[in-house]
């Protein structure tokens, strides 16, 4: 177990690594100059210059690259070039509330997700399955922007039961944004409420397969105690990876769900931060994108590892 | 299929038999005819869509801004007094090129990569997979999102993007399919008739590795579908006065509250091909790789 977390702390470690040269690359190497796709076409040759001299620009490539990531690592960020107010602790406030719609909203999906995924694959075939099946395959494809306009359009304009446009204060405490939160919490759930739902039928009906329930089902098991200790703990674990798997939709939902409802998260902060070619901002925001992301990856592993006894065993 | 003895009447027997089995499993899940429909339906709207709407896609008439459905527009017009109906048949061309020439770029190059990785195996194989997961560890349209920045949104850096991205979900399965093939005994025997590697890549492996391909490219097909019409809506993709879906949702979202069909033609229509192009990737799966239920 110990040299299974090890190794996968290395290769998290190594990831972030590369991942940060790709994110450095893309937005500041890539554009070829920086300053002209901050400043835009019209720019005059004076502010380009500026802003080369303020970026750091004409330093070798790999000092900026060296000089932006140690900064990251100490939490200097560097500062806006829209607001020009130190990035993290704006990023740090955004990243609290797209916590809070993330958690809420995995609250919501995954043992739901699981639920109907184990209903589909005990009623396989039946009209139950086929009725749970075809409306996730339906919804598993539908864009957040599409769900969750529509949501708004019944829910809020024409019910009037839950607000519209989600723009609250960034500060706001959770309690108070809760109202706020309860139709991009199911926007974004949706989506990846239809994608574990159907992981989760497909390994529970492996499972249902295997001679070892079927031994079970034979020496006279009541059937619930086949379900919960032979079929769902067998079934659940490969649920653990799809649930981390899914976490990257998560986030890419987030993101537009946070511009349909204008709720202010980390999307939404970067989604500015693109309009406005705020660069310190936008490298920062993807960062911690990318290292929360990773993180959720790592934790998932380490769930893993901790119920597959073939590697909490294993040396 | 015991008919299969080799006169060309016999092989024809096989081979309409086999179509028959195929178009029976196929009909035993309704949704993949649905799916069917649907694809087939915004296809032919591709083609001909140009030809037979009533209005020009760009053409302005501020005069008949945000009309309600009526005769006259059948979807109603937009904030600019464009004909939404006419920019909905238009812009399925739009979604067939762009998310279609993106699945393509990603299925070349994913199964090129995917065939070289899986069959040469070492330390190229694992040089090519850990690239390809470190790509994989930034979520996909984050990623979209900060290309698109620096390189410009336009359709064709949208087509390059999303293709990019997509490949290695497609040279993983790819490699899968090949490693798992590569212990076969008809690679092995054509190894010992002394075939040259490109024979066995080619005529050995590939054909197997086809259906495979086939259902991921649909599965991909069908993401890239959503990913393009979310960079759309996000205003970083296909750019203005361009009638592409995701877009006019995006552009709707300010007049919504007054003008409902604004959006709701084209978020449905978003949402009709996607669901459909889901069922029809799904019944793929179901007819060219029966059995495995388990993969992603």
């Amino acid at each position: 177990m110990a040299r299974y977390l090890l190794r996968r702390f290395t290769f998290i470690i190594l990831t972030l690594f590369l991942a940060s040269i790709i994110i450095f690359a893309v937005t500041q190497l890539l554009p070829g100059d920086v300053a002209q796709v901050v400043l835009g076409q019209f720019a005059t040759e004076a502010a380009l210059k500026n802003l080369r001299e303020e970026l750091g620009l004409n330093r070798p490539l790999y000092i900026q690259y060296l000089d932006w990531a140690t900064g990251f690592i100490q939490g200097d960020w560097g500062n806006s070039m829209v607001s020009r107010t130190p990035v993290f602790p704006m990023v740090m406030q955004r990243l609290r509330n797209s916590s809070m719609l993330a958690a809420l909203s995995f609250m919501c999906y995954v043992p739901l997700g699981i639920l109907l995924g184990v209903i589909a694959a005990l009623k396989r075939d039946k009209a139950l399955d086929q009725i749970i099946s075809a409306v996730s395959m339906a919804v598993v494809g539908l864009p957040e922007f599409v769900t969750g306009l529509l949501l708004i359009t019944f829910f809020a304009i024409g019910l009037g039961w839950l607000p519209a446009n989600s723009s609250i204060s960034p500060d706001t405490t959770f309690w108070e944004a809760l109202p706020y939160m309860i139709l991009p919490a199911i926007t974004v759930s949706l989506t990846n409420l239809a994608y574990i739902t159907r992981m989760t039928r497909s390994g529970v009906i492996d499972v249902l397969r295997t001679d070892y329930v079927r031994a079970a089902n034979l020496k006279g098991l009541p059937a619930w105690q086949v379900l919960t200790r032979h079929v769902l703990r067998n079934a659940l674990l490969p649920t653990i990876t799809v649930v981390a798997m899914g976490i990257g939709w998560l986030v890419g939902g987030l993101i537009v769900t946070e511009q349909v409802y204008g709720f202010p998260g980390l999307g939404r902060l970067l989604v500015f931060g693109i309009q406005r070619r705020d660069l310190p901002l936008i490298q920062a925001s993807c960062m911690i994108v990318v290292a929360v992301y990773t993180l959720a990856n790592f934790g998932a592993d380490i769930l893993y590892g901790l119920l597959n006894p073939r590697i909490r065993l294993g040396k | 299929m015991a008919l299969a003895t080799g006169t060309p009447n016999s092989q024809l027997g096989k081979k309409s038999s086999r179509f028959l089995v195929t178009w029976r499993r196929l009909l035993r899940y309704p949704t993949t005819i649905i799916g069917i429909v649907i694809v087939l339906f915004f296809l032919v709207m591709a083609f001909i869509g140009p030809y037979i709407a009533p209005y020009s896609y760009s053409e302005q008439n501020l005069q008949h801004k945000l009309e309600p459905p009526s005769e006259k527009h059948i979807f109603g017009t937009d904030q600019l007094g464009r004909d939404i109906f006419s920019r909905i048949l238009i812009g399925s061309r739009d979604v067939y090129m762009v998310a279609g020439s993106a699945t393509a770029l990603a299925v070349f190059l994913g199964l090129t990569l995917g065939l070289f990785s899986g069959y040469r195996g070492g330390i190229i194989d694992e040089v090519i997979m850990r690239s390809m997961d470190v790509i994989h560890s930034i979520p996909p349209l984050l990623l979209a999102m900060v290309i698109l920045f620096s390189l410009g949104p336009s359709r064709f850096n949208v087509v390059l993007v999303v293709g990019f991205l997509y490949i290695p979900m497609v040279s993983r399965v790819v490699r899968s399919v090949v490693l798992e093939l590569k212990t076969r005994q008809f690679v092995e025997a054509a190894k010992m008739r002394g075939e040259s590697s490109a024979y066995i890549l080619f005529k050995e492996i590939l054909p197997n590795v086809l259906p495979h391909i086939a259902v991921e490219g649909s599965m991909r097909f069908t993401y890239a579908i959503f990913l393009v019409a979310s960079l759309g809506f996000l205003g970083l993709g296909v750019q203005p006065p361009s009638p592409d879906w995701g877009l006019m949702v995006g552009e709707a979202r300010t007049w919504f509250h007054v003008a409902r069909w604004v959006l709701l033609f084209p978020a449905g229509a978003i949402a009709l091909l996607v669901v459909g192009m889901g069922f029809l990737s799904d019944g793929l799966r179901k007819m060219l790789l029966p059995g495995g239920v388990s993969d992603v």
